[in-house]
């Protein structure tokens, strides 16, 4: 009893053939979608790599290219498959290769899935990776004269504006570390050598931010240095004012961008994936339609097509049975060796 | 002498219709990507429309997005018309119209022309609405409670934070206005009212710019007040920083990004020019090849096509000849207006409007 069997005359043939061939120029550019997708995320990873310890892994965006020009050569190629199935001559010289073919259709279909699945997941490693990045980051704030290094306070910056965050988590962080460079401090004067004594490491710790912690809707101009200080300011009251900073952190800003972006890049794959799944299915029906005409000199006999020849269970106990056999072959073979060896000695 | 003849033989008559079907639409496609670039075009204008003054630039962009629209028609009435072209029981129901349509075509181009050299003249008045339209949201930059004015100072921040500028013409311009809402200054404190008195309009002016102006390539923290103060601020020095604060100011950085704009969009308009002229040409020789099919007594014969019947200048003064009767016509009419009441006769007038339409046949 084969599974979803259909009958097929030599309309719906020629129909089907031009259906699954135009589902196959559809996943070429499908297979075209993904290469672009995880060549886009791959430079997004690689624009922020400073904040990410410069060892973020390129797993995923890889695969994603990979899969997409595999994708895009299977399909080409199915098309073409398609394409001359509606004139036996040309189909016989496929014939042989299609089941294989077919075999390896569904294994990449398996793949796929397993990437739209990699691509929700892979959120967790990278909150982690995010999280030792930015808080490197921000202690190197200050080194714009060390080599490798100079260029993180003027990426901190631009992070902080475009994603509208600062901090790690909040914008408490900055005032656990020194983010004014010794160059620009003056040792002489009374106020520097206060704050430097007041902790055991020596450093210049202020209860101020970065100008790229402020928040242009605030009504007021931004108040970046004594914060905690109400007196310090007019009118000011810090646990109630919201608008002066930004009020989220930069992990989770960053977390939430990227998250985003692999949900959406994962839905898409899946999609993807079904379509694949689809013109598998095409495929398989158009190859079986094709290998059992009633009367195989006349192309215009019946014929019929089916997903599998037998019914799930049976295929399954099929496969099973090849395997052992293969493995038992092995064995025989081995025994055989191993009797001739002995005689022969 | 008739100006650029050629000889058409079927085949090649064929071959023209064709290939300025594919042309034509071709060009709608062009049409199609001159609408999307004068909406693009707009688009980016209105979204800086709050420190625009006025909207004379706007005639740029306004003009795109018409001239492309008619183009998209003009050129798909092309294809229409070379799709009929070889079919003698089609073609001639066009024949009136196709006058109509290479005067359309032609001013189209000329419209093209006419943004591109817009694009270069108006760069005038945009700098004068942009120099007004940064004067007055840098003076209203403290108002932000000021109904129809609160939101000025966030545009004014992202302005100077997207465009990488301080100020009009430099930072120094936020030194003679007050950019701090009176709601946070203290009026009690000395440096406060030694300030408002500093000036005779009793304004709160600082040498100090907004944060928006900070240079995150700069290595040092950003210095936003006291900055002609070198004392105030260690290993400062006013006259040698560069980095600090943006050195440009928001003026020219507008000009420079929306010159930048058109300038890019020059060669674009340029080519569609290319494209429809070379349309109206292959028109003009379709028309007159396959006319002169017609004409003949064997219509799948050779013909000739040509741009012009007659030369240049005769062209020209038939065209003018044609306009006098035109007006003379006009002329007379008034005069035959009043006869006409007198006699009651409604044959006259019959007789006036049968002379004006075979003047109008011989002239198209």
């Amino acid at each position: 009893m084969a599974l979803m069997l259909v009958k097929f005359d030599l309309k719906k043939r020629v129909k089907l053939a031009q259906t699954v061939w135009f589902m196959y120029w559809f996943a070429v550019m499908a297979g075209v979608l993904v290469f672009s997708m995880g060549l886009f995320f791959k430079i997004e990873l690689r624009k922020r790599s400073e904040l990410m310890d410069n060892n973020e892994s390129h797993f995923l965006p890889n695969l994603l290219i990979f899969m997409g020009l595999v994708a895009c050569g299977i399909n080409a190629f199915g098309g073409k498959i398609c394409y001359d199935s509606l004139d036996p001559a040309k189909f016989a010289k496929w014939k042989p290769m299609l089941k294989n073919f077919l075999v390896f259709c569904v294994g990449f279909n398996a793949l796929l899935f397993v990437t739209a699945l990699l691509c929700l997941v892979m959120r967790i490693p990278l909150q982690f990776t995010l999280a030792e990045g930015l808080r490197n980051g921000m202690k190197f704030y200050k080194d714009t004269d060390t080599p490798g290094r100079c260029y993180m306070k003027r990426t901190l910056d631009q992070m902080q504006m475009e994603f509208r965050c600062c901090g790690n988590d909040n914008y408490r962080d900055w005032f656990e570390i020194q983010w004014v460079s010794n160059r620009y401090l003056d040792f002489s004067s009374k106020e520097v050598k206060d704050r430097i004594g007041s902790n055991v490491d020596g450093q210049y710790l202020m209860d101020g931010v970065p100008f790229s912690c402020c928040n242009p809707s605030s009504p007021r101009p931004c108040i970046q240095f004594q914060m905690t200080n109400n007196t310090a300011h007019y009118s000011y009251d810090h646990y109630t004012e919201e608008l002066n900073v930004w009020n989220r952190g930069c992990r989770e800003a960053l977390l939430s961008y990227y998250g985003g972006m692999m949900n959406t890049i994962g839905a898409l794959v899946l999609l993807v994936t079904l379509l694949e799944i689809g013109v598998t299915i095409g495929l398989q029906y158009v190859d079986s339609s094709l290998s059992t005409l009633a009367n195989p000199d006349d192309p215009e006999s019946e014929s019929e097509g089916w997903i599998l020849e037998k019914t799930v269970k049976e295929t399954f106990t099929d496969i099973m049975a090849k395997m052992k056999a293969m493995g038992k072959g092995s064995k025989v073979e081995e025994g055989a060796m191993a009797g001739k060896a002995p005689e022969m000695e | 002498m008739v100006l650029l003849k050629m000889k058409f033989t079927l085949q090649r008559r064929v071959r023209l219709a064709q290939g300025l079907w594919l042309l034509s639409w071709l060009a709608v496609m062009c049409g199609t990507f001159v609408f999307c670039l004068g909406l693009y075009l707009k688009a980016e204008l209105l979204r800086r429309a709050e420190v625009m003054d006025n909207t004379e630039i706007h005639v740029v962009p306004n003009i795109l997005m018409m001239v492309g629209l008619a183009s998209i028609g003009t050129n798909w009435v092309a294809s229409r018309v070379c799709q009929d072209s070889l079919d003698a029981s089609r073609f001639p129901r066009w024949k009136a119209f196709l006058l109509a349509w290479f005067v359309v075509a032609t001013l189209l181009c000329f419209l093209l022309l006419a943004v591109v050299v817009l694009s270069y003249a108006l760069q005038g008045s945009l700098e004068e609405s942009l120099k007004v339209g940064l004067r007055n949201g840098i003076r209203f930059y403290k108002d932000t409670d000021v109904p129809g004015r609160c939101f000025q100072k966030e545009t004014i921040d992202h302005l100077q934070m997207e465009f990488r500028c301080c100020g009009n013409n430099n930072f120094r311009d936020w030194f003679e206005v007050q950019w701090v809402s009176n709601r946070y200054l203290d009026f009690t404190s000395k440096d406060v009212k030694d300030r408002i008195r500093s000036n005779v309009d009793g304004r709160y002016l600082l040498d100090g710019v907004p944060f928006s102006c900070c240079n995150p390539a700069s290595p040092r923290p950003c210095l936003q007040n006291r900055l002609t103060d070198n004392s105030a601020h260690h290993s400062y020095d006013f006259q040698s920083e560069e980095l600090n604060l943006y050195s440009r100011g928001c003026r020219q950085a507008l000009i420079d990004y929306y010159m930048g704009l058109m300038n890019s969009t020059g060669p674009g308009v340029l080519s569609v020019i290319l494209i429809q002229m070379s349309v109206v040409l292959s028109l003009r020789y379709l028309q007159t090849s396959v006319e002169g099919a017609m004409a003949q007594e064997d219509p799948a014969g050779d013909s000739e096509g040509y741009i012009l019947e007659k030369g240049l200048k005769e062209t020209f003064e038939d065209l003018k000849a044609n306009i006098l009767i035109l007006l003379k016509f006009g002329q007379v009419n008034p005069n035959a207006a009043q006869e006409s009441p007198e006699a009651g006769d409604p044959e006259k007038a019959s007789d006036n409007t049968t002379e004006k339409a075979t003047s109008t046949t011989s002239a198209s």
